[in-house]
């Protein structure tokens, strides 16, 4: 009994807390380019090294290089590099909505703009994404009308949900959004299941399943590898990995122990780890895993691997558990900044042009947050009917409803 | 109380094949209703109640799944956003805990969260109820679970003809519905008497189901028995039971199968207690914070001023559901007969 080892439990810390020098060395970033490009009906065995590798098209002088640089032309690339400023500028307006009590909480997705911008520019009309509450970009890169997002922030006489969902859970049928719940996980398990329903009723749409790193560790991760790999639905599973969930580290879903990409091959699903910051990248692989499910060959996860720049939302101080200068360290840079350099290179943009486009887009979401408002604003102005509350539980309101909306005298 | 769209020829059906006959129609009829679950597509169910419907149908509209509840009620929630009119089945109910987050955060709440965008027209079947020595995780009659849910309706059905009507119902019906079947009558109506021979549907007026569709609407309870001494307020195997406790003790009491808990049909709980001034409450669930707690409250709410005794329940126990002790956890009807008694003073 002496001879035993003394047991002690394993409880991952992140590499630096707050007032130390952020430390991102775990990270292996490999060059641009170098990773190949499989043929879309490739096994997932013949691609198992491509879970721990990491694709990555720009460089870092900014050119597009390797199998992966997707064929694009300069337009196209304009309004990736203008849809994730966009999202960039109007979280900023919101954060500040926020603080100037105009809304009771609101999410940035800073950082991670390029991973729903680019997926999105690579979907069809009619396909269904499955977003948690941190793809804003799903919408944005639409051209979808800011002031519908914000009345619905505002939760003003405006909101197509009537004030009945928390501030940024959008639902946009017609822009393949599929409505946001507070409860994680949930939307990847159904993202399947609506695939699934497109495979049954052999229709050419796919579907796009959201999840972040945390939420990996709920039942409805494995539950929704399980499926996709059994019924082999059309559908592309995007896990997130921007390195926290509120103040817990990757490691705590233990994405130290194993990445999150490589969990694919368990369930023989081709899996892929990306640049989450290389729009070229999410681009392209995007096209990939939507082609492969187009074609009825089933699945792809992908993990995008990124740095969540901002605070989790505006309830919390990230400098309570983090470096406070750590997103400046991250070794994948910003989407923003490494498109615009890319731009650059290609000659087809330049700083004057991106201050000019930068002003452009403040003004157009500032008219939109002011049209906003003037619809009101939460508890103030114009507020969504309080008779709201009782529809839409049922289809039909049922007799139980009727009673207690009279009771409540509306 | 039914909706037949024209007199057609009835068949003698148990409960299992009224069920079985009811997803057979709604397939035939609406291309978007599929049924899946574990064990229920190549094999036709533990129960039997889908068999031959893949054969029938093929494997994408009737299909096995993986043992994942969540997984199972989660993929149904996609498949309704798409359009499609999924009928999945959890194989026991005492098993529909995993998906419990899937129903009651998601497919309760969708049309709701999404102004309705976005809805869940999905029909759950689960085997539920005791009586059949199933012990802790085969006998549990989750119902309050799921009528503590706003968004979702709840339906238990006591014969084969309401079981089929039902069924056709919830899943016309565009919210989600737990549809439970009280296993212990799928064969056959039980009165609570283990020890003598169950007879068969066969037997039985119910038995009797039309052929092709027709609805039994959700919402409207039945008068199982008729009387006038005391208002019995029962649902699946209860029924049952109640009408055996009312022979039995020769008090003329009035048996109400709601057949829908949520919503409830209160208007004919109210006219009935109104009528006999007295009421019990009978389920086989746990007593407290069970659905009977529910009705107690309805009927005090409405009928106070009718009362002439106070409102008892009689339930399972607040114990899990035991093996060798199945027949003392079980209210069979010499416990509802006490309650008769003691209601009337006797």
């Amino acid at each position: 009994m002496s001879n035993d080892t003394q047991l002690s439990l394993h409880v991952p810390e992140p590499s630096s807390r707050p007032g130390d020098k952020p430390d991102f060395s775990h990270i292996e970033v490999p060059a641009a380019g170098i990773v190949r490009k499989p043929n879309i009906d490739c096994s997932p065995a013949s691609i198992r090294d491509l879970a721990f590798d990491m694709i990555r098209v720009l460089d870092d002088k900014g050119t597009a290089v390797g199998e992966w640089a997707p064929e694009v032309d300069d337009a196209f690339l304009l309004k990736g590099l203008q849809v994730m400023l966009k999202t960039r500028l109007f979280d900023d307006r919101l954060f500040m909505s926020q603080r100037q009590g105009k809304t009771s909480i609101y999410v940035q997705c800073r950082g991670e703009e390029a991973i729903a911008c680019a997926q999105r520019m690579a979907l069809s009309k009619g396909d269904m994404c499955f977003p948690t509450y941190r793809q804003q970009g799903l919408l944005i890169a639409q051209d979808f009308p800011m002031v519908d997002m914000i009345n619905q922030i505002y939760s003003n006489s405006k909101d197509k949900l009537a004030g009945r969902s928390l501030p940024f859970f959008y639902s946009e049928r017609d822009y393949g959004f599929f409505s946001i719940s507070g409860n994680l996980g949930t939307q990847f398990m159904q993202s399947v299941g609506w695939a699934m329903a497109s495979a049954i009723k052999g229709d050419s749409k796919v579907a796009s399943g959201w999840i972040g790193d945390g939420s990996t560790a709920e039942s409805d991760f494995h539950a929704a590898l399980v499926f996709a790999s059994t019924y082999k639905p059309p559908v592309v599973l995007n896990v997130v990995n921007n390195q926290w969930a509120i103040s817990t580290f990757q490691g705590i879903a233990c994405g130290d122990s194993a990445n999150f990409a490589c969990r694919g091959h368990g369930f023989n699903i081709p899996s892929l780890r990306v640049d989450g910051n290389d729009f070229l990248a999410v681009y392209a692989v995007s096209k990939w895993a939507i082609e492969r499910a187009r074609k009825n060959l089933g699945p792809t996860l992908i993990e995008w691997v990124t740095y969540r720049a901002a605070a989790h939302t505006t309830s919390d101080d990230p400098t309570k558990y983090r470096p406070a200068d750590e997103a400046e360290h991250w070794p994948l840079g910003d989407p923003i900044e490494r498109l615009k350099d890319h731009l650059i290179v290609k000659g087809i943009w330049d700083e004057e042009q991106h201050q000019a486009l930068t002003k452009q887009l403040k003004a157009e979401v500032k008219a939109a947050a002011k049209e906003a408002e003037s619809y009101g604003t939460l508890g103030k102005g114009q507020l969504p009917a309080t008779s709201e509350m009782f529809n839409h539980v049922y289809k039909e309101m049922p007799a139980h409803l009727r009673k207690q909306r009279q009771e409540a005298g509306v | 109380m039914s909706n037949r769209e024209a007199e057609t020829e009835t068949k003698n059906m148990n409960m299992i094949e009224a069920i079985r006959d009811a997803l057979d129609v709604k397939m035939a009829q609406d291309d978007n209703v599929v049924v899946f679950g574990e064990d229920v597509g190549y094999f036709g169910g533990v129960f039997r109640a889908t068999e031959g419907l893949q054969a029938k149908y093929g494997k994408s509209r009737c299909f096995d799944a993986p043992i994942s509840e969540l997984g199972i009620i989660g993929a149904a929630i996609g498949m309704g956003a798409y359009g499609l009119r999924p009928v999945p089945e959890i194989q026991f109910a005492d098993y529909i805990l995993p998906a419990y987050d899937q129903i009651a955060s998601e497919a309760a709440r969708l049309r709701y969260r999404s102004s309705g965008e976005f809805i869940a027209p999905i029909t759950i079947r689960a085997p539920t109820g005791g009586g059949i020595y199933g012990g802790q995780t085969h006998s549990q009659s989750p119902e309050a679970l799921f009528t503590h849910v706003a968004g979702l309706k709840t339906v238990i059905p006591s014969n084969p003809y309401d079981a089929k009507g039902l069924l056709i119902s919830s899943i016309e019906d565009d919210d989600p519905v737990i549809f439970l079947e009280p296993k212990r009558l799928y064969n056959g109506p039980f009165d609570g008497h283990h020890d003598k021979p169950v007879t068969p549907w066969s037997e039985h007026q119910a038995s009797e189901v039309p052929e092709g569709h027709y609805t039994v609407p959700l919402g409207k309870a039945a008068i199982a028995r008729e009387g006038t001494d005391v208002t019995i307020l029962a649902y699946g195997t209860m029924v049952h039971v109640a009408k055996c406790a009312a022979e039995e003790t020769g008090i003329d009491a009035e048996v109400i199968d709601l057949r829908t808990l949520l919503p409830l049909d209160e208007e004919t709980i109210e006219n009935s207690v109104k009528k006999t001034g007295r009421c019990i409450v009978v389920h086989e669930a746990t007593k407290t914070s069970g659905f009977g707690a529910e009705l107690i409250a309805v009927v005090q709410e409405l009928c106070m001023y009718h009362l002439e005794a106070p409102i008892i329940r009689v339930t399972g126990w607040d114990t899990p559901y035991p093996h060798a002790q199945e027949w003392d956890y079980f209210p069979g009807p010499g416990r509802v007969g006490d309650a008769l008694r003691k209601v009337m003073g006797e």
